[in-house]
């Protein structure tokens, strides 16, 4: 199939450079501590942050750092047909245990020893990379509790389709089969939390592919930044100081 | 801007979902005319001084994609929109539109209507996907004209009324293809329009040409959603049609379903479908279905189709398919029938441009009317094609090219539109141009894209080639190479050294082709395309470049050349104890004939290095033969003939059979023995992706004409097992030395051809070689005139760690659609080689009438096939002239395989040998045929 035609366009319209549209808005979840909403083009995700909070289960209290735990779902409404989805099957149980151990690395969690930090995410609408916009959720939804981090996580996907390096991939490139990276960032670090692929790819394409997440990351990165600071900046406005 | 599309699909459970795709409308689409001042005109396509603008409809590309493809077209804008319908409806149609758009000297201009914010429209409430569609196509039409302002003319080309009216409405200069052609004022260009359907109104006066005026000829073709219902219940089964290449009556569908041929007898059965085409088929009831009807040579059916002589086949893919014969004068023996149907609906045409001549006919009145004629393809499996053209005079005598547009129920033809002349009929180049497009062959000069590829020439072995690490210095070593006299792009080489310990290192050297053709390049997408080079009498068409194949690749002599070698150290009894494969340099010390070779090896006095060395690898070559065979390989023969061609006027002066000498075994020895050690060496490295070849083991079914004629000559064969096969043909000696040639030529006939695979997509059994009777094989030795080696000696190089594993071998699926390319153009190249061939033989006797010696290898009811060894063609002999056919005067006896006169006067068995006359006749003015008849 053909998934970038001679001119240069995508199924949907975009150069094989161009990201789908962003869009995050920070306090979703009021009851929460921190919660975010986080969209890239028709995949939306809700992050919901509590925490730092005392440990609910004794014996898994760590007591030099924080324990930080992930539960990721998707919603029964979430992709086309509506159908009941077992709790924890192996799909989320992986790409939980993902999103922890990305978070994981940028809290300073030895600040916050003896306590508990929980991660809900859960996929409102999934149209393909589903787990980078669940990580950037989280980053905003950590950051709106107030989390102390090392730095912002964003993440992006990137694939190789006709041989042409595609960022972002959508549902349908997404199920081409094809090679499928996903790449987590710290962007002011410049260091690489999260690498993932399914299929294979020659090393000196992945690098290319890689290259290219890495890239749109950063753009993330921005993104989230600004919407951070707008936030900051409303915050202020209101305590009226 | 964003735009989110919504619709409904139903998947393959049968589930109605909802699906939701974004869609993003931007405003960096150009308009693509170079003086355009809004737009980025750097990708622009369309001509600087265009005073019009062509908008193309779907259903003109569809239709008139042969009036496109003519040069004389030009300033179109495809939409894509357009491309999108076209690519929905007709995959080929959309390739070559495709390649139009891709190609730079055509102004053909891509403009995505369908994401540029200003083009893109909405479904409206209550329009059909078709309307709306047809109203993108309008705004888009719109916007150009408003684009470019008043200086050009947009002009919207489409044949749908409907559309045009509308278009009209708005404002937009629309026109039909026949008005906007006929402002042209090319008549060549009308010829190439295709016809309206012949239920137009307009064209009614058109059917009056036809005897059969509104006559229903054909059944209809059952509607699609009853096919599909059809086939899920198992009533109608579905399968590729493929027509007999020698009996176009007759034709076969490969069923999944029944696990079963169907055949189809008949026109009116096939009900107007052509060879190729997916169909779906009604199986007959069961007392309907016929025995064996063709035991006549000649067509049942009221149309001039009779035998040709033909080359010999062979193998079991090019001959004609009998199927067991029953009963001695027609008598149907109901029990072992074969299926047989009739074709209810067609699934997917596989209509395409056939080569052929039009049938001779008086000159109408008018000269410059249109005229109707009916064209006659020179493959035999596709039927009549009506044409109408305008320049009948010129066309009588020309092989031309036509492709169908239709088939209704009311006309016993397809009708047709003429696309090109090729030349003059009879004339050889006119004739060898036919047979390369009838083959789907590629002589096209190489593209400046190509050729950029070649290292600078004029190029020698360099000093950066020579430090390569992995490149060995092998200068030193007495390299040779045996060739066909004449032959220029040599690519193998060989060397043999006596060793201090008794033992030989033996070298193979094959031109290091993948140094110069790297993947992914125009230069490699080319040769895969190819394929293969193709040797016709007079002429080769090669695989690579000129500069590639007969100079830096050449392994000539005395000049220094890269190479990829196999080198063996192996006992004086040839068992192979180490194998070792390298990059080298070389330098080849001579370039022998095989006629040389031979008479070096056999003048005992020469006692030089060479012959030395040449005497050392004959003998090593015998005892590999030797053992190949105790394996179990098959010797197995053909009809090779040879012509001696005059130098100046390209006529053939002499035809004789291919000799083969003792040095062509030797070096084939030597070429199996590396084939066999690189398949073995690439399979390990890479299990799943390895370019194989392999030969099936024939089926019982398949070897039963060999039977049945071995059986009525007394003679046992054991086809039990390829050894056995091979045993019992070594003892089937006859009374005169002809004979048991003749009988492995029966049996190579039999045997399907070997095929490349990729090895992921069968399991190792499978990989067998049946002919070889080697467990492994691929081809290694001759890269620069088969792509399957340049596959094969990538892997090689990957699989000693000397080069990446190019990206393709990744993909398990690409490389299989590469083996099967392959395979279809080994075939075809055979194919065609042959059919040139047999046109040579045709010019030869045209001036030389021969009576000859001819053996019978097939008996039929009112004749029999004969096969002249000399000069390797067959053809039938009629005992019986057409007019008195089936009047019973001879019969066949099935079981001696003998017809008998009734009065048991005279008889002929198969393999006697009869004295027959060759001469050419011309039955119709300018269709020059070989007849044989009895003396």
């Amino acid at each position: 199939m053909e998934y970038v035609s001679p001119e240069g366009l995508r199924l949907d319209g975009r150069r094989p450079m161009e990201m789908r549209q962003i869009r995050a808005e920070i306090g979703a979840v009021s009851k929460a501590d921190g919660s975010a909403v986080f969209e890239m083009g028709n995949t939306k995700v809700i992050a919901a942050v509590y925490g730092p909070r005392e440990v609910q289960n004794r014996s898994q209290q760590l007591s030099d750092q924080a324990l930080v735990r992930c539960e990721y779902s998707m919603a029964n409404f979430s992709t086309g047909d509506r159908m009941r989805k077992p709790k924890g099957d192996r799909r989320s149980i992986e790409i939980s245990l993902v999103i922890r151990q990305t978070m994981e690395e940028c809290i300073l969690t030895h600040l916050m020893p003896r306590s508990q930090i929980d991660i809900y995410v859960q996929v409102l609408q999934a149209d393909g990379g589903t787990r980078s916009a669940c990580i950037n959720a989280a980053t905003l939804a950590l950051a709106d509790a107030g989390i102390p981090m090392r730095d912002l996580v964003t993440s992006c996907s990137a694939g190789y389709l006709n041989s042409t390096p595609l960022l972002d991939l959508n549902y349908v490139e997404d199920s081409a089969g094809g090679p499928d990276i996903t790449v987590g960032i710290l962007p002011k670090l410049d260091k690489v939390t999260l690498l993932q692929m399914d299929s294979k790819l020659p090393i000196d394409i992945l690098e290319n592919v890689m290259q290219l997440a890495t890239e749109g990351c950063k753009a993330i990165a921005n993104y989230i930044r600004e919407i951070l600071l707008e936030n900051t900046k409303e915050l202020e406005y209101r305590r009226g100081s | 801007m964003l735009h989110n599309k919504s619709f409904v699909k139903k998947t393959k459970g049968g589930k109605v979902m909802k699906q939701v795709r974004e869609h993003y409308l931007r405003d960096d689409i150009y308009c693509g005319t170079p003086s355009c001042t809004v737009c980025d005109s750097s990708g622009a396509r369309l001509s600087d001084s265009a005073s019009t603008i062509l908008v193309v409809d779907t259903n003109v590309v569809l239709n008139q994609i042969d009036l496109l493809e003519n040069s004389a077209i030009d300033d179109v804008v495809v939409l894509s929109i357009v491309l999108e319908e076209v690519k929905n409806k007709n995959m080929s149609v959309y390739n070559r539109l495709r390649a139009i758009c891709s190609n730079s000297n055509r102004k053909f201009f891509v403009f995505s209507n369908e994401y540029h914010r200003d083009t893109y429209v909405k479904e409206m409430s209550g329009e059909t996907k078709n309307d709306r569609n047809d109203r993108a196509i309008r705004v888009a039409a719109q916007w150009y004209q408003k684009h470019l302002g008043g200086a050009v003319k947009v002009l919207l080309v489409t044949n749908d009324k409907e559309n045009k009216r509308k278009a009209s409405e708005e404002g937009i200069c629309a026109e039909t293809v026949e008005s906007y052609v006929k402002s042209l004022d090319r008549p060549d260009l009308l010829d190439l329009l295709v016809r309206p359907s012949s239920e137009d109104a307009e064209m009614e006066d058109v059917e009056d040409h036809r005897p059969s005026k509104r006559k229903v000829i054909y059944s209809e073709h059952k509607p699609m959603s009853e096919i599909t219902s059809g086939l899920h219940r198992g009533i109608y089964h579905q399968g590729k049609l493929r027509v007999n290449r020698y009996n176009p009556f007759e034709a076969y569908v490969g069923s999944e379903s029944i696990g079963d041929e169907i055949i189809i007898y008949g026109r009116s059965n096939m009900n107007r479908a052509f060879d190729g085409d997916i169909v779906a088929v009604e199986l007959l009831p069961e007392d309907q279905w016929q025995g064996e009807k063709s035991l006549s040579i000649v067509g049942e059916e009221d149309e001039d189709e009779d035998e040709d002589v033909h080359l010999a086949p062979n193998s079991a893919d090019d001959a004609p398919r009998t199927t067991p014969q029953q009963g001695s004068t027609g008598v149907t023996n109901a029990g072992s029938s074969r299926p047989s149907g009739r074709i209810v609906g067609i699934i997917k045409r596989n209509w395409h441009s056939y080569c052929g001549s039009l049938e001779p006919m008086p000159m109408p009145g008018g000269s410059r009317g249109v005229a109707y004629a009916l064209f006659v393809s020179k493959d035999r499996r596709f039927p009549k094609i009506r044409i109408q053209t305008r320049q009948l005079e010129n066309l009588l005598d020309k092989r031309i090219m036509v492709s169908v547009d239709s088939w209704d129920r009311q006309s016993r033809y397809p009708s047709g539109h003429y696309v090109r002349t090729i030349g003059e009929i009879g004339d050889r180049d006119t004739e060898s141009e036919v047979v390369l497009i009838e083959n789907d062959i590629n002589s096209r000069p190489f593209s400046a894209q190509v050729l950029a590829c070649l290292p600078p020439l004029p190029w020698s072995v360099s000093s950066e080639d020579l430090s390569i690490p992995f490149r060995q210095d092998l200068r030193h070593l007495r390299v040779f190479s045996v060739d066909p006299p004449g032959c220029k792009d040599i690519d193998d080489a060989l060397h043999c050294y006596a060793l201090p310990n008794g033992n030989f290192e033996v070298g193979v050297h094959i031109a290091d082709v993948t140094n110069f053709v790297f993947p992914g390049t125009p230069l490699d997408d080319e040769a895969s395309q190819r394929g293969t080079s193709v040797y016709l009498v007079e002429r080769r068409i090669d695989m690579l470049p000129k500069p590639l194949t007969e100079d830096v690749c050449s392994l000539r002599s005395d000049v220094e050349r890269l190479a990829f070698s196999v080198i063996w150290e192996m006992t004086p009894e040839a068992d192979i104890i180490s194998t070792r494969y390298t990059k080298s340099v070389i330098k080849s010390a001579a370039a022998l004939s095989y006629v040389e070779a031979q008479a070096r090896m056999d003048d005992s006095r020469l006692m030089d290095p060479v012959t030395t060395d040449l005497r050392n690898m004959n003998s090593l070559a015998k005892k590999m033969r030797l053992r190949r065979i105790e394996r179990g390989a098959l010797t197995l023969a053909s009809a090779e003939v040879k012509f001696q061609i005059d130098t100046e006027t390209h006529d053939p002066l002499d035809i004789g059979m291919y000799q083969i000498r003792e040095a062509n075994q030797m070096v084939e020895e030597f070429m199996l023995a590396a084939n066999v050690s690189v398949a073995q060496q690439i399979l390990k490295s890479f299990p799943l992706c390895s370019l194989l070849r392999r030969h099936p083991t024939p089926t019982k079914e398949m070897l039963e004409p060999l039977l049945r004629v071995s059986a009525a000559i007394g003679l046992n064969l054991d086809v039990s097992s390829s050894k056995a096969l091979a045993d019992s043909l070594d003892l089937a000696v006859g009374g005169d030395p002809y004979f048991n040639k003749l009988i492995r030529i029966l049996a190579t006939r039999c045997m399907s051809q070997a095929v490349y695979f990729c090895s992921g997509d069968l399991s190792p059994p499978e990989y067998h070689h049946y002919g070889l009777a080697t467990p492994l094989y691929t081809h290694f030795t001759s890269p620069i005139r088969r792509y399957a080696d340049v596959i094969v000696h990538r892997l090689l190089a990957a699989s000693i760690g000397i080069s990446k594993l190019p990206s393709v071998f990744q993909d398990r699926l690409q490389l299989t659609s590469i083996a099967d390319n392959l395979n279809y153009r080994h075939r075809n190249a055979q194919m065609a080689g042959r059919a040139s061939v047999e046109l040579h033989t045709l010019i030869y006797f045209r001036k030389r009438p021969t009576d000859t010696e001819a053996r019978i290898v097939k008996i039929r009811s009112n004749g029999f096939f004969v096969f002249v060894p000399k000069y390797g063609i067959e053809g039938p002999v009629y005992l019986t002239t057409r007019a008195e056919k089936g009047s019973g005067e001879w019969y066949v006896d099935e079981q001696e395989q003998k017809i008998k006169k009734m009065d048991g006067s005279l008889s002929y068995s198969i393999l006697q040998t009869v004295q027959i006359h060759m001469e050419v006749v011309e039955p119709q003015p300018n269709r020059p045929k070989l007849q044989l008849t009895l003396i």
